[in-house]
């Protein structure tokens, strides 16, 4: 029993998230008894309880194609972008965004069968594929990434019972486990990189609590799907993670045995950095 | 006494070049992979719509940049007739359609499926459902078709949902006597694929297209060769 409450403890962020993501796809994938959807249409736009939400990035790429602006559209693309500009965009990777627990099983998958071999890719990579999507829908006047998207493809294909989605699933899947480490995700998926610039000064963050209580043992660091956020704070020359890439996915809170991180919501100004707040215990 | 700047140059020269070099790679790199995606983008099926969209439909080269496939029109049809395309569809990825022959639009009244749609890319313009354009049908098949063998079928005009107007029977004379001719009125046609859908032979003999498809457009080629 004690041992269960532990691993419940030490997954606490692991297990809220998988919950989430589960609710998410379950709310646009079960059909409730009375008939309907909790949430009508897919990721690209969506309707709950009658209010709509229209993924920003989709829409961009939309705008560029030299569409005229639907109003329904433009007032849902505001909500969620105001959402993740507020809170922090890739929010978005580790809480809604289905592919993450493909490339998530991926790279737990890849530890497990201790597979090393990385071929290594730029971060800046996904930022050209972004700038390159929204160039092409310009150009070709269609919804360039959108012919390939898997986010919005998983929901049509799989959902909607055909093999084309399972074929792109698999192909990420062992991509990420086989040639580059988090290859997907963190190199080369435009969502995700259109999200890191959309969220750069999201508020909600990974704060360092206590400078004593961080050892520098850098086991965040090893689970973060994003490590090099992280390393200014472990390196203690800083209180917040502060770039874009973090996903708050939790997993250096899991992590830390010492209670050293802790996810914090703060609206105030951002005070010029002091060093780390030493708590005295008298 | 050495010159420093010279030397300086001499060293900082390569290192200029290389950054030169690595520049020029990565635009050559770009320009060749936005032409490659351009090109895959335009030969993708359907830059002309060669499937019927739900009624409010911007013309084709519109509702391509406005939908954002989300599927809420499908979501929102009560016969479920529409379809988000996929990969082997004869239509952009994820955009919604639908076959007249398996399962036509039964022209709701209220229009829900252009209600639903966020984007416009389904025209909120659009009120009265009979002038819808999502085709037109066109009798193609004017050996097979059974009034043009004599007999009275017309099965196509009595199944029309605006019976009379889109399509009516217009009798015209052969050497086997009278015939009565199902006849499209193309202006008032929406293009709801009842008539495809109901023809009694095993491949309907009346379709119903795009448009463009259906009718031909005017002016496209210029009249007479050189
Ligand atoms: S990077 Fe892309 S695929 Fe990965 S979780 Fe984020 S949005 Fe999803
Ligand atoms: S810093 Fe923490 S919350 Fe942010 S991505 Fe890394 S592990 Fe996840
Ligand atoms: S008019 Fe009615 S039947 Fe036709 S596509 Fe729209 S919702 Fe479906
Ligand atoms: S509701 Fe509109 S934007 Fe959504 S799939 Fe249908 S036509 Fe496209
Ligand atoms: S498609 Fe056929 S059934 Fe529909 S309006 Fe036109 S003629 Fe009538």
């Amino acid at each position: 029993m004690r041992s269960l409450q532990a691993t419940f403890y030490r997954n606490r962020w692991l297990f809220s998230r998988r919950i989430v993501q589960c609710l998410i796809i379950a709310a646009f994938a079960i059909e409730l008894p009375a008939g309907g959807y909790f949430a009508q249409g897919n990721l690209s736009s969506s309707v709950w309880f009658g209010i709509g939400l229209t993924d920003p990035y989709i829409w961009l790429q939309s705008l560029f194609a030299g569409a005229p602006l639907g109003k329904a559209a433009l007032i849902g693309v505001v909500i969620v972008a105001g959402f993740y500009l507020l809170l922090g965009g890739r929010i978005y990777c580790s809480w809604v965004c289905p592919i993450n627990l493909v490339t998530d099983l991926s790279y737990w998958l890849r530890q497990k069968l201790n597979i090393k071999s990385n071929y290594t890719l730029s971060k800046n990579l996904r930022v050209a594929i972004l700038v390159l999507s929204l160039l092409l829908s310009l150009l070709s006047g269609t919804l360039a990434w959108e012919t390939i998207n898997p986010i919005t493809l998983f929901q049509r294909e799989l959902m909607w019972g055909s093999v084309a989605g399972a074929t792109v699933l698999a192909s990420i899947f062992l991509f990420d486990i086989f040639v580059t480490r988090r290859g997907w995700c963190s190199h080369i998926c435009p969502v995700g990189a259109f999200y890191s610039e959309l969220g750069r000064v999201g508020r909600l963050r990974i704060k360092a609590t206590q400078a004593g209580a961080c050892h520098g043992c850098a086991e965040c660091i090893k689970v973060c799907p994003e490590p090099h956020v992280l390393a200014p704070v472990v390196s203690k020359k800083a209180a917040y993670v502060t770039h874009g890439d973090c996903t708050r996915c939790g997993a250096c809170l899991d992590q830390c045995s010492t209670g050293a991180l802790a996810m914090s919501l703060s609206f105030k100004k951002p005070s010029a950095f002091k060093g780390i707040p030493v708590v005295s215990s008298d | 006494m050495v010159d420093k700047t010279s030397v300086a140059a001499e060293i900082a020269e390569p290192e200029r070049r290389k950054v030169f070099r690595k520049m020029f790679r990565q635009l050559g790199a770009a320009t060749v992979i936005t032409m490659f995606g351009k090109a895959v983008l335009d030969s993708s099926p359907a830059r002309a719509a060669s499937v019927l969209r739900p009624p409010g439909a911007l013309p084709e080269p519109e509702f391509n940049a406005a939908c954002i496939r989300c599927g809420l029109c499908v979501e929102a049809c009560p016969y479920d007739i529409l379809h988000l395309a996929s990969w082997s569809d004869p239509a952009p990825t994820g955009t919604p359609y639908f076959v007249g022959r398996t399962d036509p639009c039964r022209m709701c009244p209220d229009i829900p499926c252009a209600r639903a749609c966020p984007t416009g890319a389904l025209s909120p313009l659009l009120t009265d459902i009979k002038k819808a354009d999502m085709g037109v049908a066109v009798l193609v098949g004017h050996e097979t078709c059974l009034n043009y063998k004599g007999l009275t079928c017309s099965i196509c005009v009595r199944v029309c949902p605006i019976i009379g107007e889109a399509i009516s029977l217009k009798p015209i004379k052969n050497e086997r006597g009278v015939l009565q001719i199902p006849t499209v009125d193309s202006s008032k046609c929406t293009g709801c694929g009842t008539c495809e859908k109901h023809c009694v032979l095993s491949e309907a003999a009346i379709r119903v297209l795009p448009r463009e498809l259906g009718l031909g457009v005017e002016g496209a080629q210029s009249v007479g060769r050189w």
